[in-house]
């Protein structure tokens, strides 16, 4: 009911526009982390033990701003339940410092207006310790300075550059997901180096998509690989065919990533266009998160290869925090929900959501962290993180945390279709995806 | 010219291909829109939703049956059935309450558009859901391939259309229709059920963007707003076309379509938008009444 009402909103805007059209009608997100395979259960245990201790009923609210509607909504449905399992789990485990976690969800409907709304209502009404949550790069860049005004901390889970850019502020910050810039120049020696030097780049038109066509050109100067074109997809289309009759003729690679609710269409449409005899292809796994990679017309994806930030299938990254974080959001062993084998994941993004929670824990639990009035010491606790060890508070990998630019770097994978499953064929190091900081977040005032 | 054609042609067959089959589907969505403007005199801004209703109904029908082929044919049948009776039903308990006023119903469709759009959220939810299409295969150009579900999608949108175009110019229902259209009152005294011939009107109209839904749901998924874009364009279409004409509805859509095709082609997608909506100001200042709109009695 909830959904609906908020999504009522979203419909008033668009139908306005219809009415006047009514009318006329009728007239008219370097080193190797010492120590990175330490197991999980460690890192848990001496938490579980103090728990309890501190004597705090009072929870820690976090405010989690969701894509329940929108473009964003296959996304925002597996944000919810990763974030509402770590919940479980931290509350199971005796909570943060002690108090139990209360998570307070809002749809934003993917929308960068009604994110900043979604920001102050949890600041203001909600009276929430944190925001977090946030993907889609629009609605980041939206909500991010509201969250800078009201001096909230603002936790984001996007892979855009915005944060590590310094066009945010310093309560923003991307602790557990690589961003775009870095995941690019992490695997482009091996695209440069393994399918072509003739790049296509088809890429979402919006801040995401310019993330991907600005750091892949870089790149691609710096291996000897050429751009050949870009080619910008609006997010809302619904039809691509026309767009890959824009690749040119001399294009040794494409390199693809799309977001929305029409990715099925956009793979399926490129395998029609081209069958079997297409070019090398590299896609984002943006191009089928949500999407099952044995549907109908996908047939043309085997031999092809895709980055994944977390691999989708079980047997792509096998370790005991991997296994514990499938489990505990409830995915099986090819990356589809234990209920529903049609309801694909969207794995190499949600596994930020807990990790993020994990990361606040650590913060607040460093810091000493009570009220609103320490935000100051949380942010320069945070600011002083320089690792997250590997476990089951960090499943992904380990993590190098830059305090200045309040962005992770961590390992990347690149993983090849193979009878219609994703085999990981190359894993990269953190080292390869670091890049000099542009901005330093801790010179700004709080 | 020889040069341009040796280099472009494989791309100006592909928008003229891209064109024609967006042309086929929004005639078959406009025309809904059409009629019930051109008998009714009322504008059914709820028109997308019941597209979009059609969309669903078939992700059910697949759901259910688990088999695209016998999914799409369930839903052939059964889509334009309930859609149309939903419509009966907003006729009888929303539209004739309003006695068609033309303000009213514009306010009045849209509530239903509201309506069925966020029933349509609590119960389906905001994902985009696929359905596998019932015949999959591509067709191999020498110079790239095309899907054959596509050309499918065009055949069979042309068959519904000459199917409208008889029952409207041969049946006894199609002559009570155009009867209705032209003159209410003389159609009244010859004894035409015009109450009757409104509720059909208004099924007929949802029965076809319903269909248009079942056809279309393969290529594009299901999801509660996917009626929004299709209804704009079917604005445009009926506008230029004359609200109420076939033939102007069907040659509109051919005018937008095969544009949009060229234009997304060789220049950009939202150019071929643009001028679309251009194209309607142009038509509402020259030409009110659209190409082959009659001024109404």
């Amino acid at each position: 009911m909830e959904i609906a009402m908020e999504n009522k909103e979203e419909g008033k805007d668009t139908n306005n526009s219809e009415i006047s059209i009514t009318r006329r009608s009728v007239l008219g997100a370097g080193a190797v982390i010492a120590g990175a395979g330490v197991l999980g259960s460690k890192l848990i245990d001496p938490i579980a033990k103090t728990a309890h201790a501190a004597g705090s009923d009072n929870p820690i609210k976090i405010g989690f701003q969701a894509h329940r509607t929108g473009i964003g909504t296959v996304y925002g449905k597996w944000y919810e339940r990763t974030t509402n399992a770590a919940a479980k789990y931290i509350n199971k485990i005796g909570g943060i410092a002690g108090r139990p976690v209360e998570i307070i969800t809002e749809d934003d409907g993917t929308d960068p207006k009604r994110g900043a709304d979604v920001v102050e209502k949890m600041a203001t009404q909600h009276k929430v310790d944190f925001v977090y949550g946030t993907l889609f790069s629009h609605v980041v860049m939206g909500s991010a300075p509201r969250a800078g005004e009201l001096k909230i901390p603002y936790f984001v889970v996007s892979e855009g550059y915005h944060v590590a850019s310094g066009k945010l502020n310093r309560y923003v910050f991307q602790p557990c997901i690589t961003d775009v810039r870095s995941q690019i120049t992490a695997v482009s020696n091996w695209i440069f180096g393994n399918l072509g030097k003739n790049v296509t780049i088809i890429y979402p038109d919006y801040a995401f998509g310019y993330d991907h066509r600005d750091y892949a050109s870089a790149a691609a100067e710096k291996s000897g690989g050429k751009i050949v074109a870009k080619i910008p997809i609006p997010m809302t289309e619904k039809s691509f065919t026309r767009y890959f009759a824009k690749i040119p003729k001399n294009t040794d690679v494409i390199y693809h990533v799309m977001v929305g609710p029409g990715v099925l269409t956009f793979v399926r449409e490129m395998g029609e266009f081209f069958g079997s005899n297409h070019p090398q292809l590299f896609g984002f796994i943006d191009s089928l998160e949500g999407v099952n990679i044995s549907s109908p017309g996908l047939g043309f994806l085997d031999g092809s290869y895709f980055w994944e930030a977390m691999p989708r299938y079980a047997d792509g990254y096998d370790t005991g925090g991997a296994r514990f974080y499938r489990n505990a959001v409830g995915v099986n062993a090819s990356g589809a929900s234990k209920s529903d084998a049609k309801d694909v994941s969207t794995y190499s993004h949600m596994f930020g959501c807990w990790e993020t929670l994990f990361a606040i824990k650590e913060a607040v639990e460093k810091s000493g962290y009570r009220s609103k009035k320490d935000y100051g010491d949380l942010i320069e606790t945070f600011e002083g993180i320089n690792f997250f060890n590997e476990g089951i508070a960090h499943p992904q990998g380990p993590k190098i945390f830059s305090g200045k630019t309040h962005q992770c770097f961590g390992q990347q994978f690149i993983s090849k279709v193979q009878n219609g499953k994703l085999n990981v064929v190359h894993k990269t190091t953190i080292a390869d995806g670091i890049y000099e900081p542009e901005t330093d977040y801790t010179k700004q005032s709080l | 010219m020889l040069n341009w054609l040796n280099d472009n042609g494989p791309l100006l067959f592909l928008a003229l291909l891209d064109g024609t089959v967006t042309a086929f589907v929004l005639a078959l969505i406009a025309l809904g829109l059409s009629l019930v403007f051109g008998v009714m005199r009322i504008v059914n801004v709820a028109h997308g939703e019941l597209f979009m209703l059609g969309a669903v109904i078939s992700w059910f029908a697949f759901d259910f049956t688990s088999d695209p082929l016998l999914g799409f044919f369930v839903a052939l049948i059964f889509a334009p059935l309930i859609v149309g009776s939903i419509s009966i039903f907003s006729e009888r308990i929303v539209l004739r309450k309003i006695n068609y006023h033309p303000e009213s119903t514009i306010v009045a469709t849209i509530g239903l558009l509201y309506v069925i759009q966020q029933l349509t959220l609590m119960y389906f939810g905001p994902e985009a859901r696929p359905v596998d299409a019932p015949f999959y295969f591509r067709i191999q150009f020498p110079w790239f391939g095309y899907s054959g579900y596509k050309l499918i999608v065009a055949g069979m949108s042309a068959i519904f259309l000459l199917g409208v175009w008889f029952l409207m110019k041969l049946s006894k229902l199609g002559l009570y229709m155009r009867a209705t259209q032209q003159d209410i009152e003389i159609a009244k005294t010859f004894g035409v059920a015009t109450d009757k011939i409104y509720a059909s009107v208004f099924a007929l109209g949802g029965g076809l963007a319903a269909i248009a839904g079942v056809l279309i749901v393969p290529i594009r998924q299901a999801d509660y707003l996917m009626g929004l874009d299709p209804l704009l364009l079917s604005f445009i279409v009926v506008i230029i076309g004359g609200l109420g004409s076939i033939r102007g509805t069907i040659v509109a859509a051919f005018i937008i379509g095969i544009s949009d095709g060229i234009i997304s082609v060789f220049y950009e997608p939202t150019l071929a938008k643009m001028l679309a909506t251009s194209l309607v100001a142009m038509v509402l200042v020259f030409k009110p009444t659209g190409l082959f709109g009659e001024v109404q009695a």
